[in-house]
């Protein structure tokens, strides 16, 4: 793709609006430019989406997502996602923020979820999973990361995440901590959260649903994962599969206490 | 999505019920369980099929387990794992360890291929800079493997066709044929074993960083 | 109809910063898709913006923006409760303005 970076636009209006361009050393200019990339973040796109879908009576039920139960309450979104995945003892089973809007969007709305979860990322109702997602998301920034560890279930998909963490396979032998099981690395120049404990406020697990500039899209935990995957040379994770919400388990109880940036930007 | 829930709750249930709502299943059941989670989960996409993940050998079983304890291999099985791999490597079939280093760099930059994405008639690369560093001109590489940068000329291959050079020459394709015939737990792919690159590939990545003449040994 | 705007005008001392954020594709028109097909140029080609109905910003951008462009400017004069408003235009005669209270 050849498109020039906002920062030059940016640069340029503010330029044009008349404003002193003072002389900056490389390091300051660096941080004002990640200052400014915060500020402009098109998440913000996405979170209005998501706020207008979760109030709006939509589906064959006709009918808003304000009852939805996210795991602290019918209607409750605040804090809801610094808690997921977790267990729903009215779906009998584990699940992440993306399955559990599926959920919702089924009983509440009267949208088919098996249809949803085949949709291809980025298009139909799938489109809008992830516009709600970057809402809910947005709704617990700066919150510190607390999934309940307490039902059996939790523990027990902990356990199978940790183990589908460290599971090699695919022509490369690749697994998840063959990219981040170590400290300090990174792949071409793209640093490397190790992902076996906490990796700090806004890294890893902490950073997603995140905008990416390079390709322009909105991502999600779901196609994070997807996408990891994807590059290990895995066979396809199914939406909202037991793998995907047992490796997200196993990320973010390692994130216990690391403060939530989501949604945050991407290059 | 229902039936996954199904497949969980057969595999806890008699767990749960002995066992009461506050333990976990014992370690046996938790690998059965990640088995029957990975079958249910994963599904043919374009030219990666489940059998990826659901066939793997012996090695990528036993260094997955591996980690997941956090108890390295012991040496018995590790030496057993690194001859077996060893066995198996294919070397040139006519004899020419080296190829051309020009077409390696190409190689060592391209991760394309083998993805949900790709198609079969994708040629595949090295990934090489993903993890290591190689020539001194690019800097962007990664730092998942150590740097490949000066190669041939730290291991005092001058002419690498001379009897001096061929246990490096041998040991260079092997570790880029099938890593973890020299360790058995590398994170390494193996790049002719596997099927990711084929024997001129290999001979071109050989040439790269063994060649005098590379940038790599300059 | 295309996305809302998100404009946000917050006062500070004789004038306010206004920052906004366009829902817009963009396309250069130099990309091609994956069966080899030139995707065809759409982007916005005029920015224009106005003080309580008076207009203080008028822009030409080209294919050089990229998506949902970021917008960042400070109008003098303007305090809490002026309304301002931001226009543009596509080079497809779409349009879209949206408003905003300053803060």
């Amino acid at each position: 793709m050849n498109k020039h970076s906002r920062m030059a636009l940016t640069i340029g209006l503010a330029l044009a609006a008349g404003s002193v361009w003072a002389q900056k050393s490389a390091s300051e200019g660096i941080d004002e430019y990640r200052a400014m990339l915060q500020d402009g973040n098109p998440a913000e796109l996405f979170e209005a989406k998501g706020e207008d879908l979760w109030k709006q009576k939509r589906g064959p039920k006709n009918a808003s997502l304000e009852k939805c139960d996210l795991g602290k309450g019918p209607g409750v979104v605040k804090g809801a996602f610094v808690e997921l995945p977790r267990f729903f003892a009215d779906t009998n089973r584990m699940q992440d923020l993306e399955s559990r809007l599926v959920t919702c969007m089924e009983t509440l709305q009267g949208f088919n979820g098996a249809e949803i979860a085949k949709t291809p990322f980025g298009r139909g109702e799938m489109a809008n999973v992830t516009a709600l997602a970057t809402w809910i998301a947005a709704e617990s920034k700066g919150m510190r990361f607390n999934l309940p560890y307490a039902h059996s279930q939790e523990k027990t998909f902990y356990e199978v995440g940790k183990r589908l963490f460290f599971q090699r396979g695919g022509p490369h032998d690749f697994s998840c901590a063959s990219c981040h099981g170590e400290e300090g690395k990174r792949i071409r120049l793209q640093d490397l959260p190790l992902l076996t404990k906490n990796p700090g406020d806004g890294i890893g697990f902490a950073a997603w649903p995140a905008y990416r500039v390079s390709n322009g899209q909105m991502w999600g935990m779901q196609l994070r994962l997807n996408d990891c995957y994807r590059q290990q040379r895995f066979p396809y994770p199914g939406f909202g599969s037991d793998a995907t919400i047992a490796l997200a388990t196993y990320l973010g109880v390692n994130a216990k206490g690391a403060k939530s940036v989501a949604p945050s930007i991407k290059r | 999505m229902k039936k996954q829930t199904q497949i969980v709750l057969a595999g806890l249930a008699s767990a749960l019920v002995v066992a009461g709502c506050a333990t976990v299943p014992s370690v046996a059941e938790l690998n059965a369980l990640t088995d029957q989670i990975v079958k249910a989960s994963f599904r043919d996409q374009g030219i990666a099929k489940v059998d990826r993940v659901l066939a793997t050998d012996e090695t990528n079983r036993v260094c997955s387990e591996a980690d997941v304890t956090g108890k390295p291999l012991d040496e018995k099985t590790a030496k057993r794992i690194e001859e077996a791999n060893l066995k198996a490597i294919k070397w040139p079939s006519d004899g020419k360890f080296l190829g051309d280093w020009k077409q390696g760099e190409a190689i060592a930059q391209s991760g394309r291929g083998l993805t949900w994405t790709d198609d079969a008639k994708t040629v595949n690369g090295g990934n090489c800079y993903n993890c290591h560093q190689i020539s001194k001109e690019e800097i962007s590489f990664g730092t998942i493997g150590p740097s490949l940068y000066n190669y041939g000329k730290i291991r005092g291959v001058t002419d690498p066709n001379s009897a001096a050079a061929k246990p490096i020459v041998e040991y260079t394709w092997g570790k880029i044929w099938n890593a973890k015939a020299y360790n058995a737990c590398s994170n390494m792919p193996r790049a002719g074993h596997m099927g990711i690159l084929n024997e001129a590939q290999v001979r071109h990545i050989v040439a790269l960083l063994l060649d005098p003449n590379s940038p790599v040994n300059k | 109809m295309a996305d809302p705007m998100r404009i946000r005008a917050q006062a500070s001392g004789d004038k306010a910063t206004v920052r906004v954020l366009m829902s817009h594709e963009m396309e250069s028109g130099q990309r091609k898709d994956a069966a080899g097909n030139t995707v065809p140029a759409w982007f916005i080609q005029e920015v224009t913006a106005s003080h309580n109905g008076k207009q203080v910003l008028a822009a030409e951008w080209g294919p050089a923006v990229s998506k949902n462009p970021f917008l960042q400017f400070a109008v003098k004069g303007a305090k809490a409760g002026d309304k301002i408003a931001v226009t543009w235009k596509d080079n497809k005669g779409a349009t879209r303005t949206d408003e905003a209270t300053v803060s």
